[in-house]
């Protein structure tokens, strides 16, 4: 099985990679338009600001590339953010994927959420074999709300959408690459699928 | 529910933990990647990193020794202890660091904390910030308390949080060895003060502590190093204890 970590200067990748790496798979990072293309499997990372990310994107091509994949792609934390339809963070379009605004956290809770939370109304594949209201990390001031394209949600302050599914993408608000056992399961699911 | 977070804290030079670890278990006691998977998977929520050596290898020490953790364990851990740079932060979460923690250079050069937030994101520069009374009030020290500032902890909590710090780092030098308990009324005050969040460090020495740094002193994590090192509180059994304690906590 191939699998690209989409490499396009965000943050902590390594991590993933290990991931990956714990699950006996080999894990290649790359901005290569061909490369992408050509995984059975596509991991879309992100963390830091989502309109110098975007930008990222856009220099690299991969913003026209990402929504025309066919294989299973996932989008974690400022991935999945950037996967919607804009992001409140330096007002952001995004890649449309997912028909969802992304918002920031009002101030009636800390923000940012750096913690674990617990995920529930599981929907899909990606969480089979999961329980309700496990833990997995989180570390994020923005958040997609509810949807229709929701497959977990999450209460902090408010309700909101911690995962999102919509055909062959997915997204999870949360690090799988951070969350002990539940996230390795639900990273082995994915690369499953 | 957000949980609280139970914090090991693990001193490193030269690439090897320091204090002494009283772990039977452990094949190499001084191995910081053994210690930490050890910590990972009996439930700690994650894990602090603070480096103390000063040699000139001290970065490509740190990178590697940050590289080979990342690979081990599946939780998040913070690095600090020295970071002084853009570049210093960049190489450490390249390495897989998943926050990074800064001090001393914090307040040599506050603008540090702007640049690196908007560079990396707010959710991965922890301010530490290491305080003890002088005459009633918080002052604000450095170099591991010894030397005095002039920033009053209150007002400095506020101006990190305003600069784009994504989390604080709360040390009191008062508390920290006396295994008497968290600075609980200093860590209120801070709580209600800023709107990131807090981690309480300095005082720990029995469960009850923990329970009191949470709920009195309003802590969203507690950091602790030697009562965890040398196995006179169990994570787990503190952890069931919090949750006897009405304390939202990760089991």
């Amino acid at each position: 099985m191939k699998i690209v970590i989409i490499n396009y200067g965000a943050g902590n990748i390594q991590s993933i990679k290990f991931a990956v790496q714990r699950l006996g798979h080999e894990a290649v990072l790359s901005n290569d338009i061909e490369e992408i293309k050509a995984a059975d499997k596509v991991i879309f990372p992100g963390v830091g600001e989502a309109s110098s990310a975007m930008k990222m994107l856009k220099e690299s091509g991969l913003d026209t590339l990402i929504p025309s994949l066919k294989q299973p792609v996932l989008g974690i934390c400022l991935g999945m953010q950037l996967m919607c339809h804009s992001s409140a963070e330096g007002n952001t379009t995004g890649l449309s994927i997912f028909d969802v605004d992304v918002l920031r956290f009002d101030n009636e809770v800390k923000v940012p959420q750096i913690g674990w939370n617990q995920i529930a109304d599981l929907k899909s594949a990606l969480f089979s074999g999961v329980n309700e209201n496990e833990f997995v990390y989180l570390v994020h001031s923005f958040y997609a709300p509810l949807c229709k394209e929701a497959i977990a949600t999450t209460t902090y302050g408010l309700k909101y959408a911690t995962a999102l599914q919509k055909d062959n993408f997915y997204g999870t608000q949360f690090h799988p690459e951070k969350s002990s056992k539940t996230g390795t399961h639900i990273l082995k699911n994915f690369l499953e699928l | 529910m957000l949980t609280k977070r139970i914090v090991p804290c693990l001193d490193i030079k030269d690439g090897r933990t320091v204090k002494g670890v009283n772990f039977v278990d452990l094949r190499d006691a001084g191995d910081p990647v053994e210690l930490a998977k050890i910590y990972a998977d009996t439930g700690a929520d994650e894990l602090v990193f603070l480096d103390i050596s000063a040699t000139e290898e001290k970065r490509r020490t740190l990178h590697d020794m940050v590289m080979r953790v990342a690979a081990a364990i599946d939780i998040p851990f913070t690095v600090g202890g020295g970071i002084s740079s853009i570049e210093d932060i960049d190489d450490l979460l390249h390495a897989g660091a998943d926050k990074i923690s800064i001090n001393s250079s914090a307040v040599k050069n506050p603008q540090l904390i702007n640049d690196a937030s908007a560079k990396f994101g707010a959710q991965c520069i922890t301010v530490a910030i290491d305080a003890k009374q002088i005459d009633g009030d918080w002052i604000v020290h450095l170099v591991g308390g010894k030397v005095p500032t002039e920033l009053n902890l209150f007002e400095w909590a506020q101006e990190v949080e305003e600069r784009g710090a994504g989390e604080i780092l709360f040390t009191s030098m008062d508390h920290d060895g006396t295994k008497d308990g968290f600075a609980n009324e200093a860590l209120e005050i801070l709580s209600e003060l800023v709107n990131i969040p807090i981690i309480a460090s300095g005082g720990a020495g029995n469960m009850q502590h923990f329970a009191d740094t949470f709920i009195k002193g309003k802590a969203d994590a507690a950091l602790a190093a030697s009562v965890f090192h040398f196995k006179e509180i169990d994570i787990q059994d503190l952890k069931k204890e919090l949750k006897k304690q009405g304390i939202t906590i990760r089991i």
